[in-house]
């Protein structure tokens, strides 16, 4: 079964429907990637799928057990509350020191554990949020653009370790991300999203959909060139837009 | 022992302060400092409540404290800043409790002494009281502690780890509408606030992880207690005060010298 199912959830702040009808499913093993324009219900989607939303439509459905590794966009630490990575990453689960360990020489960020978070740069922080997520071998992993405030070469490197990560583990990945060149040469499905899903597929289809074009504009031409691909067959796909009005 | 009643009083400072510190911590690291001060102050009402319904006052506080909780979590969000919601609240309580303590007639009443305190009348039942509460305060938040630290860094990392970081919020304010029925006797509704914030932000300074700053909150807590209560004996000075004076005092002497410490490497 899939690993977590939503059904035409729809997601409501005040007189604001950021969420319309939408649908998603995420199977062992794949990595699904959620692109669309700022305010589109990306991170409400994903605030949904662990229970955090509430639904005014649909529901959210996660397979009995399932363990999720979650990597939020932004972590604030208030200054005033002193904490060690090593603490940090044993918050609310069971793991001892040498897991630990062994999970930041795994994140690139080895000799970390005795330090305070708050002294640490921007991206050994993601890097201990990742390491963190995965300390306890989830069965999906969740990442709001996980590699905000990272330089490319950081981020290039972040999701280098997903890959790794996913081939190690075969855990699950659904993430948000706004660098559509690794999301289209790294994810195995893209979700289009403005507020209800506007297309769906392989990387291949959603690039070629007219909605994702509408949504990127020719912008994304030069990105897409990282992965570029035969090219000149014609774009008559069916992709899903069930949920266009 | 329970004989002397600085010995009482003594006692009855230390179980508040065991039970504000590691409360206070997540007051601070929440940044609910305001949160504490009005459900300090919406407990004067509760006092006029329980004298005019000849209740208990802790069961009167604890209640009163309880409702001004929710009412807070319920207007929030609402389109008042969290402050200004809570700046009406609290002064709203603590004026009408004020009326509500001068309509009670053939009571006469000491308003003094739920302002600041009356330590040193603590009788054998206020102690069992302050100390039975204290004990629900710390065995609550160390029953929770894990779930509550999570729901205080980040609330989405709660729910994926599937704590319901509400549950928690609720759970705390529980903890802090006790702490403060507790505490009127010791310190007063007007400096309860201080009890919870001025030993957990001294603590800050020493402490490495969240744990070693909760019990260094408490051991301040203790020694202010301890020191207020004998400089008060001393001094002829009001004693719920003078422990505040030297809570704020040891917080001072540490932000001034343990600041160098902190900025170095």
């Amino acid at each position: 079964m899939s690993l977590i199912s939503a059904t035409n959830i729809s997601v409501r702040y005040g007189a604001n429907t950021v969420l319309r009808n939408v649908s998603l499913s995420v199977e062992p093993g794949e990595i699904v990637t959620i692109v669309g324009p700022n305010g589109s219900g990306k991170t409400s989607l994903l605030k949904a799928v662990i229970g955090a939303a509430q639904l005014t439509a649909g529901q959210v459905t996660q397979k009995p057990g399932l363990k999720i590794g979650y990597v939020p966009q932004r972590l604030h630490i208030d200054p005033t509350l002193p904490i060690t990575v090593e603490r940090f990453m044993r918050l609310a689960q069971r793991v001892d020191t040498k897991d630990c360990a062994d999970a930041l020489d795994a994140a690139g960020v080895p000799d970390l554990l005795k330090r305070q978070m708050s002294a640490l740069s921007g991206g050994q922080f993601q890097r201990v949020l990742l390491a963190r997520a995965l300390i306890n071998w989830p069965d999906v992993l969740l990442l709001d653009e996980a590699t905000q405030g990272l330089d490319q070469r950081g981020s290039a490197a972040f999701y280098q370790q997903i890959e790794t990560v996913r081939q190690d583990t075969g855990c699950a990945v659904l993430m948000i991300s706004h660098e559509l060149h690794v999301v289209m040469s790294a994810s195995d499905r893209v979700i289009c999203l403005n507020g209800h899903v506007c297309c769906e597929g392989t990387p291949a289809v959603v690039a070629s959909a007219p909605e994702y074009r509408a949504l990127f504009g020719s912008g994304t031409g030069g990105a897409l060139a990282l992965y570029r691909h035969d090219h000149d067959h014609d774009h008559d796909h069916a992709c899903g837009h069930e949920a266009a009005e | 022992m329970f004989d002397d009643f600085m010995t009482r009083a003594t006692l009855a400072g230390v179980g508040v302060a065991c039970a504000a510190a590691p409360l206070g911590c997540f007051v601070v690291w929440r940044r609910m400092a305001y949160f504490g001060d009005a459900t300090a102050h919406a407990a004067m009402l509760g006092v006029a409540l329980s004298l005019a319904l000849q209740m208990s006052i802790f069961t009167g506080t604890v209640a009163i404290a309880l409702l001004m909780a929710m009412t807070v979590t319920l207007l929030s969000g609402r389109g008042y800043a969290m402050d200004t919601l809570l700046g009406v609240l609290a002064h709203s309580a603590l004026a009408f409790g004020l009326v509500a303590v001068s309509f009670l007639s053939g009571v006469r009443i000491d308003l003094m002494a739920y302002l600041f305190g009356d330590i040193l009348s603590v009788s054998r039942t206020d102690l069992l009281v302050i100390w039975g509460g204290a004990a629900i305060v710390v065995a609550l938040i160390a029953w929770r502690w894990s779930a509550l630290l999570t729901s205080t860094l980040n609330e989405e990392l709660a729910y994926a780890s599937g704590i319901n970081p509400k549950r928690e919020q609720l759970i705390l304010t529980l903890a802090l509408a006790v702490t403060v029925a507790v505490a009127i006797k010791v310190v007063g509704v007007l400096l309860i606030a201080a009890m919870l914030i001025i030993p957990a932000a001294a603590a800050r300074g020493f402490a490495r992880t969240p744990e070693a700053m909760a019990a260094t909150a408490a051991l301040i807590g203790a020694i202010s207690a301890i020191a207020g209560l004998r400089a008060a004996y001393l001094f002829d000075t009001p004693a719920g005060p003078s422990i505040v004076c030297v809570a704020a005092v040891i917080f001072a002497v540490v932000s001034v010298f343990g600041h160098k410490e902190r900025m170095g490497p």
